[in-house]
């Protein structure tokens, strides 16, 4: 079915919305990465199999009418509730089902659907008070959330464009070609004050504005879905959860700069992502949303999938185009900005998922609407993946401006069950850790870069107090010295001799000269680097440096570990009280440091053990244990 | 190895011999070989008319393409932070040590299992994680649970063997 006007799109749309009002209930299974790994595409196959046994008639598809089927059973984009799945979403109560197994199944039919009781045990318990939370919306979790990013993923099936349709999708494409110059696009998107979700900030109507002022052409617009920041998973569940978003706000921007070609580049470490994706585009292609003279406007675009191969480089815009191009992603510097000269030498605008995600929406409701929540400087709202320890991870999505203690006690939870809360490593590795201290920090893009931090992509890692932030800071310098592309010096020598100095400091061979002069080394790597990779390098080292500097120095002067994690600070000592003398331990010991009598308590050198901690693995009576 | 050849130059097919798709091309080789064969970047070089240095050089900076040959299963523990403070360590020890990997080694000598650490997956939620040929994830792993499903993909792999040495009895 080729649309081939707006009328044609509203007449799809309508029929899709009757559809869906016909629908008398909906059962949601989500199939995000998260879910699919807990089982969740069982718990689909057993619905579809009781429906059947039961005799009920049920549509799997939007727009297959079955007989009577007042009744749709679909897959779901990502929650963001992870830990609690497979989750399963009831329409229209909007009632969630956690942890749900094949098992369950038939008594969510019978109790839910047949008799309008739900099943207790199977919602969400606060976990203080036990109370059983009905619907979804009402859980902690999603109770400070604003979501508008992600308000379709785990309510649509994103594998089905008419869903989409159905719940106002490509209208704001609509509006835009239909109502409004490209100028008038590139000014709503200007004055909602929308900046780059990538991590950078910088405002996307200026960005949008430089390219469309640039002569040359062909211009490109490129969706940067290289998602490669570790504890970062928000782009992905956009892709996976919400595809056609992202390819109408693609779409938008190639009608505002006067692109007619785009491409998306995926992480290879997300095929869901990039099935997902390619189904969008293949279907956008058939209702002729892709193409040429879309919607019998002038306006053409085509939209390529690209894969990347894995390189956390490729995250940077100079790189990215590299890649595309098919080379080594090696940044070059700028200018010239990409906007100048980018793929194939033409203006390209390089946008990251969410940033693309949001404009649709901006576009339908306006730039006023836009900037309802947020903060003057950082209007709108920021999805930040919520990891680490804390009691609840997921995906969040909140206004900007929120502070850093909403989000990890009210929505997180707080942190897991005895673990003190410590720290949080906000912006992966190009961002920082914060302490207590900053637990009432405004989380914007400009209050975060004055604490030496950065949204960054969004990742939020929550550190308890049996993190050491020493092997923290070290874990990221390891990671980064990995990824670094080694074009320019500051970063591919400045990172290894870093990450040496840092792994002197956790085996407990360091001296303070080198603390300072891994200090010294960071700012020369922050000022010298090429590319954002490397000037952001130092951050967690420089952060940890400024708000953990006691770790450092017990470390460093005491040769101690205060979190009990660097190995080779650990001291093994055996228990008299408990070991029982039965020599399992003396017997694994690589390098004979345990003697003992049998069946009488056993001594351990500490001269010459080597920190291996077989013995602590082995014994049976708990009779090892570290200082 | 006339063979390797035409099935190399059908994959250039596929990408109309496109410079810029020698990332796909790759990755399509690697998809079918399960790794990079040295004579295969020596046919791509010349069809595609640029010098083996530049195809070495695009194959030796992804992380993703080994010119190494791999394993039938390639498990990938996910190293981000997330798993990284909950564990991943000790998830990749006690899979080397049950498939008896040495240090540095990746890739069992029966070329059933390979196994590497890459940084994040994007499943933080459910911390530790790993996956098996990118389309078994699996999540809130503890070393012993690894290990288990390893062992179990072990029983697998030898019951397929015997499948096969009884299909070619059969035939004989």
């Amino acid at each position: 079915m080729l649309l081939k006007s707006r009328e044609d799109l509203q007449a799809m749309a309508e029929r899709a919305e009757k559809m869906l009002r016909k629908e008398k209930a909906r059962i949601l299974v989500c199939a995000g990465t998260g879910c699919v790994a807990n089982g969740s595409l069982g718990v689909y196959e057993a619905f579809h199999r009781e429906l059947v046994r039961r005799g009920l008639a049920h549509k799997v598809e939007l727009l297959r009418e079955g007989e009577g089927a007042g009744l749709a059973l679909n897959i779901s984009g990502c929650h963001g509730f992870c830990q609690m799945g497979p989750l399963v979403r009831l329409e229209p109560e909007g009632v969630l089902y956690c942890k749900v197994k094949p098992g369950d199944v038939p008594e969510i039919i019978e109790e839910h659907l047949l008799q309008n009781r739900p099943v207790e045990r199977l919602l969400y318990h606060h976990p203080a008070t036990g109370q059983a939370v009905r619907r979804e919306d009402d859980i902690p979790f999603y109770k400070k959330q604003r979501r508008v990013v992600l308000e379709h993923c785990g309510r649509i099936n994103p594998e089905d464009p008419y869903d989409y349709l159905a719940h106002g999708g490509y209208q704001a494409l609509a509006k835009a070609l239909f109502e409004m110059t490209p100028e008038e696009v590139i000014q709503e998107i200007h004055e909602a004050g929308l900046r780059g979700r990538g991590g950078g900030g910088f405002p996307t109507g200026k960005k949008w504005a430089l390219a469309r002022s640039e002569a040359g052409g062909p211009k490109y617009i490129i969706c940067n879905g290289d998602e490669g920041d570790p504890g970062a998973f928000m782009d992905r569940s956009v892709m996976e959860g919400d595809p056609h978003r992202v390819l109408e706000g693609m779409l938008i921007a190639g009608y505002a700069i006067g692109a007619q070609e785009g491409y998306v580049y995926v992480r290879a470490e997300y095929p869901l992502a990039v099935k997902r994706l390619r189904k969008a585009v293949a279907d956008a292609e058939d209702l002729g949303l892709l193409g040429d003279r879309i919607l019998g406007s002038p306006f053409s675009f085509k939209v390529h999938i690209k894969e990347g191969a894995g390189a956390f480089v490729c995250g940077e815009e100079t790189a990215l185009i590299a890649s595309i191009e098919g080379q080594r992603g090696m940044p070059r510097p700028r200018p010239p900005y990409p906007v100048q000269r980018g793929l194939w030498g033409c203006p390209t605008v390089i946008n990251n998922v969410e940033t693309l995600a949001n404009v649709a929406p901006i576009i339908m409701h306006g730039a006023g609407w836009f900037r309802q929540c947020g903060t003057p400087t950082s209007p709108g709202t920021k999805t930040f993946a919520l990891a680490g320890q804390v009691a609840h991870t997921g995906l969040v999505e909140v206004p900007l401006g929120m502070s850093l203690r909403e989000v990890v006690f009210e929505i997180g939870g707080g942190p897991r069950e005895g673990r003190g809360f410590k720290a949080v490593q906000i912006g992966g590795p190009s961002g920082g850790c914060l302490t207590a201290e900053h637990l009432d920090l405004s989380l914007d893009f400009d209050s975060l870069q004055k604490a030496g931090a950065m949204v960054g992509s969004g990742g939020l890692v929550v550190l308890g107090q049996d993190s050491c932030m020493v092997e923290v800071a070290r874990f990221f310098m390891g990671f980064v010295q990995d990824e670094s592309c080694g074009k320019c010096v500051p970063c591919r020598e400045g990172t290894k001799r870093m990450l040496e100095l840092l792994d002197k400091i956790v085996a407990g061979d360091a001296t303070e000269e080198d603390m300072d002069l891994l200090e010294e080394l960071a700012l020369v790597v922050k000022d010298g680097a090429l590319c954002g990779l490397g000037k952001t390098a130092p951050n967690p080292v420089l952060t940890t440096l400024r708000y953990f500097r006691e770790e450092y120095e017990a470390h460093i002067k005491d040769k101690r570990c205060p979190a009990g994690v660097c190995r080779g600070l650990l001291r093994y000592f055996i228990n008299v009280e408990k070991c029982r003398g039965c020599s399992l331990c003396a017997r694994s010991c690589p390098v004979k440091a345990i003697t003992g009598e049998r069946n009488h308590p056993h001594t351990l050198d500490q001269e010459k053990c080597i920190r291996c901690g077989t013995c602590l693995e082995v014994c049976r009576f708990n009779a090892v244990y570290t200082a | 190895m006339s063979c390797l050849k035409d099935e190399i130059r059908e994959i250039i097919g596929h990408h109309q011999g496109q410079v810029s798709h020698l990332i796909a091309i790759l990755q399509e080789v690697q998809q079918k070989y399960r790794y990079l064969p040295e004579e295969a970047l020596e046919v791509i070089a010349g069809d595609l008319h640029i010098s083996p240095a530049v195809v070495w050089g695009v194959a030796t900076f992804y992380a993703q393409f080994s010119l190494k040959p791999k394993g039938k299963y390639t498990i990938r523990i996910c190293n981000g932070t997330a798993c990284h403070v909950r564990g991943a360590a000790q998830i990749h020890e006690a899979l080397c040590k049950e498939l008896q990997l040495k240090e540095g080694e990746n890739t069992t000598a029966d070329l059933e299992f390979t196994v590497e650490t890459v940084s994040c997956l994007g499943a933080c939620g459910l911390a530790p994680v790993m996956t098996i040929n990118d389309n078994e994830v699996h999540g809130q792993l503890t070393p012993e649970g690894a290990v288990s499903i390893v062992r179990g993909l072990k029983v697998k792999a030898a019951e397929e063997e015997k499948e096969k040495v009884r299909g070619r009895d059969h035939v004989a």
